[in-house]
């Protein structure tokens, strides 16, 4: 019982430090802004033929995790709500990449693309 | 607002409804993993079929990205309306993201016929197989997506959609905005990251 009240009070505490004021609409257009100048911005490398995949499928990757970090921590309030939330998204996340790396080395994928 | 928004009593003081809907989309990765790596794997095993650089067509795929994109803007701004108890903004936002990932579900219809037309079909090649059945998977999501917005559109117009009930609109976000996520991996990895061609 005593355990089950310091769980409940840890969690309501870290509830507390994260806050649940959400952002101003106002905010939610500018992030929408920024996203959708990514989005042309990612397009755009898709007429620079000249450019090296060396350089150019790094730049995407960048920008693409830009984008999934902003949707993720302002659309998805994960930068606002409790932490174990975005706890157990990211396990999910992270299983998946350690997993699906493995199986494309498996399948030599980094070698012949 | 979590704990606004729930009325229900849990051990952890958070909504069990919240932290479900964020296990199920941790799970969700796991299979849109499994789908993006087998497309990899098969994306140069085109055959004598179309190869996935010949028959990508970015600009239109670019305009229903950012479509896709702007739903979530939608979205957010439906939920922030009915937290405000700004109810009749909360309905023209939930329409709003449904009629743009309606407007996404037919480009990527548009998308499959054109590709048909032009001899990719379903089993034509292991790349096919694999693009269809992961962008199909995909489309299978958004599509239940408006399902549930325009539920939450009745259920509102109804009147049985309000304040404290914001938390349903907010799950049915999570899961839109996931989508969304999803998207903006396949856009990049499949459609902008160059590929082969025959």
């Amino acid at each position: 019982m005593s355990t089950e009240t310091e769980h409940t009070t840890e969690f309501e505490k870290n509830d507390e430090e994260h806050g649940h004021e959400h952002p101003s609409d106002k905010k939610y257009f500018q992030i929408a802004g920024v996203l959708a100048i990514l989005t042309a911005l990612e397009v755009g490398t898709y007429w620079l033929e000249s450019m090296p995949g060396e350089i150019l499928i790094p730049l995407l990757m960048i920008m693409m995790v830009v984008k999934f970090f902003y949707v993720a921590a302002w659309f998805m309030h994960l930068r606002f709500d409790n932490s174990l939330f975005m706890k157990f998204f990211v396990s999910g996340l992270v299983l998946a990449s350690i997993v699906y790396a493995i199986f494309l080395t498996v399948f030599e994928f980094w070698h012949k693309g | 607002m979590t704990n606004q928004t729930h009325s229900e009593e849990t051990s952890t003081g958070l909504s069990h409804n919240k932290l479900g809907m964020w296990v199920f989309l941790g799970s969700e990765c796991l299979l849109f993993g499994a789908l993006i790596s087998t497309y990899l794997i098969y994306r140069g095993r085109f055959a004598d079929g179309p190869a996935p650089g010949d028959i990508f067509d970015i600009p239109f795929t670019s305009v229903s990205s950012f479509v896709l994109l702007m739903s979530s803007l939608t979205m957010v701004l439906a939920l922030s309306a009915l937290q405000r108890g700004d109810e009749r903004n909360n309905r023209l936002w939930l329409l709003t993201t449904a009629l743009l990932g309606a407007v996404f579900v037919g480009g990527q219809v548009y998308e499959f016929t054109t590709f048909l037309r032009e001899g990719l079909g379903y089993s034509t090649s292991p790349f096919s197989s694999a693009f269809f059945t992961l962008t199909g998977f995909h489309g299978v999501h958004v599509s239940l997506g408006v399902v549930f917005l325009m539920s939450l559109y009745i259920s509102s117009a109804r009147g049985n959609l309000h304040k404290e009930r914001a938390e349903t609109v907010e799950l049915i976000g999570l899961y839109w905005h996931f989508v969304d996520i999803v998207w903006i991996f396949i856009f990049t990895v499949i459609y902008l990251v160059p590929s082969p061609t025959s």
